[in-house]
């Protein structure tokens, strides 16, 4: 469980918190989609959770963040890390930069929990595999297309099995099909009891993969609910989030004063 | 105006490494409006970063208006072609806002008012103008991926390439890409985008190139590479056409890529049925 209370954040130097009063509860196995326009707080919610702002940003919070109950802010880094994995949407940020191959990128992980050599082993080879890359073991991670690097930093992070992880748009870079991938992947940790905080402009990954959603603006929480109607509600666009590509044209449709059999019609064929 | 040859295009960044470009052709023609989609290392930015001279091939000529542009240098192709990176941080480098969008027009040897008119105009158009003396990284990413558009756009090449340029932007971000595309085109220039948003491509473009393996396997309108008979070639690369497509689709109302065919399919259907 991945605990929120009453969290504010200001930047060292910044005149105003980029974050007010953010209360969030994200059970063990829950999926929780966060929306907003740029710039309303995602990435400083998602450094947040995952205990790495302030400690290593600097800055002020406000509030406290717990993980399974215990407050993140005395831990240590080791024990941090550990417990949370991050991913941000630039995976140049995120690779190690000292792994001479896409195996020894994925293994980096699990090998400084000090994991024994089989497990180590084993978890690279299921991480490798569930976003399909092993044909991408032995290549330079620099030298692989942005999305692919995107791939193998998302699958440093399934190598360490984390019960939290806190995604700051993942697929940012990636196919219509590696985003699938991520998403199967996402739902198996979920379902291994993990919880997970995404952050995505992706509203047709969120519908998939979500039971809830928050939206986000200005750094306050402005809608926090069931995935379907946080999705479909009818302020997303004024909050700079598209909707899931149904409700938009289904809210075109309506728009557009179709006659109400093509609008029927319409419905029926549109997927749920 | 310029027209872009790619001629049999290879392409390897190591040698006995694999092919990025393999055999590509490509015809470009001044002022088209061209997305490029394709898997992830499919070869798509391999593919744009030849056309301004960032990468040359390994086989094959790129030619420019007719003329073979192996002996230009980038500096000189960049005043044809203007690339937007992917990662604008791989392509900001100025100390504010304002230097950044000043930088490309330039060199290109706009001086004075005429280069101030241009920047205000540049700021303006994604909503930067109170920005222009804040430091680029101050700016959050998706601003400065807008940074970096407007900075390129700018220069007014004939030839604007925009590598995934709607990642990470939102309602807002997307409107504005969406305009710069649009307003780029009217001016008659070339406009090549790289895009996983298969929505943005269909609305937004007039023809849609899929790459994979380094090759070309679809050239078409929207309503043609997105139509279901070229749906088993899309999946072959893993690529699915955007919902108004597929409910087009199955609905038998024929290749509608788009929000706007879709509903004109659906009245025009009502309208045959009674």
């Amino acid at each position: 469980m991945l605990t929120l209370e009453s969290v504010g954040y200001r930047y060292a130097g910044a005149l105003q918190p980029s974050l007010h009063d953010v209360s969030l509860e994200l059970r063990d196995g829950e999926v929780v989609g966060l929306v907003g326009a740029s710039e309303a707080g995602k990435t400083t919610l998602c450094l947040v959770a995952s205990g790495l702002a302030p400690r290593t940003v600097g800055g002020r919070l406000y509030g406290r963040v717990l993980l399974d109950g215990v407050d993140v802010e005395p831990m240590g880094m080791d024990q941090l890390a550990a417990r949370v994995g991050i991913a941000f949407a630039n995976p140049a940020t995120q690779l190690s930069g000292v792994a001479g191959t896409v195996y020894e990128e994925v293994a980096f992980g699990p090998m400084n929990l000090g994991l024994s050599l089989p497990e180590v082993v084993e978890r690279t080879a299921a991480a490798l595999a569930s976003l399909r890359i092993e044909a991408l073991a032995d290549r330079d991670p620099a030298r692989l297309s942005g999305g692919q690097q995107q791939l193998v930093a998302i699958a440093g992070l399934l190598a360490l099995r984390p019960s939290h992880l806190v995604l700051d748009e993942p697929t940012a870079q990636l196919d219509p099909a590696g985003t699938a991938m991520v998403a199967d992947a996402l739902a198996g940790l979920a379902g291994d009891g993990a919880s997970i905080l995404v952050a995505e402009h992706k509203t047709d990954l969120l519908a998939r993969i979500c039971a809830r959603v928050v939206a986000l603006d200005a750094g306050r929480v402005v809608l926090d609910g069931p995935a379907r109607e946080v999705l479909a509600d009818a302020r997303l666009p004024e909050l700079g989030v598209a909707p899931p590509s149904p409700v938009r044209l289904e809210r075109v449709a309506a728009g557009a004063r179709l006659p109400a059999a093509a609008l029927a019609r319409l419905r029926e064929a549109l997927p749920r | 105006m310029t027209d872009l040859v790619l001629e049999q295009v290879s392409y390897r960044y190591a040698a006995g490494g694999t092919l990025a470009l393999d055999r590509v052709e490509l015809r470009v023609a001044a002022g088209e409006r061209l997305a490029l989609i394709g898997q992830n290392g499919s070869g798509k930015t391999t593919l744009v970063r030849h056309l301004n001279g960032l990468l040359r091939p390994s086989s094959g000529r790129v030619l420019h208006d007719g003329e073979d542009v192996a002996r230009s240098s980038v500096a000189h192709l960049a005043r044809s072609v203007g690339l937007v990176f992917q990662d604008p941080d791989r392509q900001i480098f100025a100390g504010s806002v304002r230097a950044e969008v000043e930088f490309g027009p330039r060199n290109l040897g706009m001086r004075g008012a005429e280069l101030a008119a241009a920047v205000d105009e540049a700021l303006a158009a994604v909503g930067l103008e109170a920005e222009a003396r804040t430091n680029p990284y101050d700016l959050g990413t998706s601003r400065r991926k807008l940074l970096a558009l407007v900075s390129v756009q700018a220069m007014r090449t004939p030839v604007l390439v925009l590598d995934e340029p709607t990642t990470g932007q939102d309602l807002r971000g997307v409107a504005i890409v969406r305009r710069a595309v649009d307003e780029a085109n009217a001016a008659g220039r070339t406009v090549i985008a790289i895009s996983h948003d298969m929505g943005f491509v269909a609305d937004a473009f007039e023809r849609v190139v899929v790459m994979r393996d380094g090759g070309v396997v679809l050239d078409g309108t929207p309503a043609s590479v997105f139509g279901e008979p070229s749906w088993e070639a899309l999946r072959s690369t893993y690529l699915e056409p955007p919902l108004p497509a597929r409910v087009g689709a199955r609905l038998g109302l024929g290749a509608t890529p788009t929000d706007a065919a879709l509903l004109a399919a659906l009245l025009a259907a009502g309208d045959a049925g009674s």
